[in-house]
């Protein structure tokens, strides 16, 4: 079943890009010329988002290599280890709204060191397919059209970060 | 983000005079710099890409069409987004394309919406309650097989790896439906 989706999803942008250029081609376009036109505008957005991806894997990696996030992670992880709740959870919860590449290095420590069938492992492989890099997601769409004034957002995005690691660890509480 | 920024800067500077790490600091300064260059380089080249085919989309008139195939079910989160707008097609494909895992193809997708998106945006700078919509479905993340977990898990012997996927779809159909809750609530709260 899984091998069967995993190549359906292999299948999904080849067929795409065949339909869209023999569609286009069925409507008398020249989709050469178009995908050169379009593919033009590349350039442009990312330079426009280039700003906003600096200044947030600046603060980002500075936060990371000052000791500031290890001292933050040491004075929750008692309130953690209260709730029954696996540190490695907390470590993950912090890490994937920040850092896609740090999750994935840390959900690859975890798996190691707790052992592929823990229930932290679990835990926080609920988090890595469930949640996303908040801050980056945030950086790349808001720069590319240069959003300034973010009104609520963060807040929402923050509290629903929050609110999908709980989800998380109640689910595979449930479930497993 | 200005105050994000602001805390989350000074704190580190901070921590990193006091507990004498300022020469990792210093360095990953730079470090972060050559990330964002990195994933910039790395953007150029798919979301050009996406652009280019998006483009042909938008010639041949099947963005339209697309758009015109999933208003219904659109039509109930992006009430203010007219008939067969494009941003409907743009965030369409971006959710399909998140759905499979396709992240190479979600962003590009995501950005092209926020655009079109901003097309209707009568107050250009400040983000609108539609982007809001948008991103707040993103950073939920519903995701159908997370194959780069299911990777992991099984390179290193896990039983049954494939037995994160039903967990898996649970919570980021949960915390998705949660996010938009909280996302009326503040709209509630706020208005």
């Amino acid at each position: 079943m899984i091998q069967y989706i995993n190549y359906l999803s292999l299948l999904i942008i080849p067929l795409f890009i065949l339909f869209t250029i023999w569609y286009g081609t069925f409507k008398k376009i020249r989709v050469y010329d178009s995908f050169i036109a379009g593919a033009k505008e590349g350039p442009g957005i990312v330079l426009k988002i280039f700003p906003y991806l600096l200044a947030i894997f600046v603060a980002i990696k500075g936060f990371q290599a000052s000791g500031a996030f290890e001292a933050v992670r040491n004075v929750f992880h008692s309130s953690f280890a209260s709730l029954d709740i696996p540190l490695e959870v907390f470590s993950m919860s912090i890490i994937k709204p920040l850092s896609g590449s740090a999750s994935t290095a840390l959900f690859t420590d975890i798996v190691k060191t707790a052992g592929p069938d823990s229930i932290a492992t679990k835990m926080t492989a609920v988090i890595m397919g469930s949640a996303e890099t908040t801050f980056f997601v945030l950086a790349v769409y808001l720069g590319a059209v240069s959003i300034k004034k973010t009104r609520y957002l963060l807040p929402v995005c923050l509290v629903a970060d929050f609110v999908g690691i709980v989800v998380a660890v109640a689910v595979v509480r449930w479930i497993f | 983000m200005n105050v994000i920024w602001l805390v989350l800067l000074s704190i580190s500077i901070v921590f990193a005079i006091v507990t004498g790490n300022l020469e990792p600091f210093t360095k990953s300064i730079f470090e972060g710099a050559k990330s964002a260059v990195e994933i910039s380089l790395f953007l150029l080249g798919v979301v050009s890409v996406w652009m280019g085919i998006t483009r042909i989309l938008e010639d041949s008139g099947l963005i339209y069409r697309i758009a015109h195939l999933f208003r219904p079910v659109m039509s109930r989160l992006f009430r203010n987004i007219p008939g067969d707008h494009p941003s409907i097609t743009a965030i369409t494909l971006n959710v399909l394309a998140n759905l499979f895992g396709l992240g190479n193809a979600a962003t590009p997708l995501g950005i092209k919406a926020m655009q079109e998106l901003d097309s209707l945006n009568e107050e250009k700078g400040t983000v609108t309650y539609e982007m809001m919509i948008f991103i707040v479905i993103n950073t939920a993340s519903i995701q159908l097989i997370p194959f780069s977990v299911i990777g992991i898990l099984a390179g290193y012997g896990a039983a049954n790896p494939a037995a994160i996927v039903l967990p898996v779809l649970i919570a980021t159909v949960i915390s998705a439906m949660a996010a938009l809750l909280i996302l009326f609530t503040f709209r509630k709260i706020l208005k």
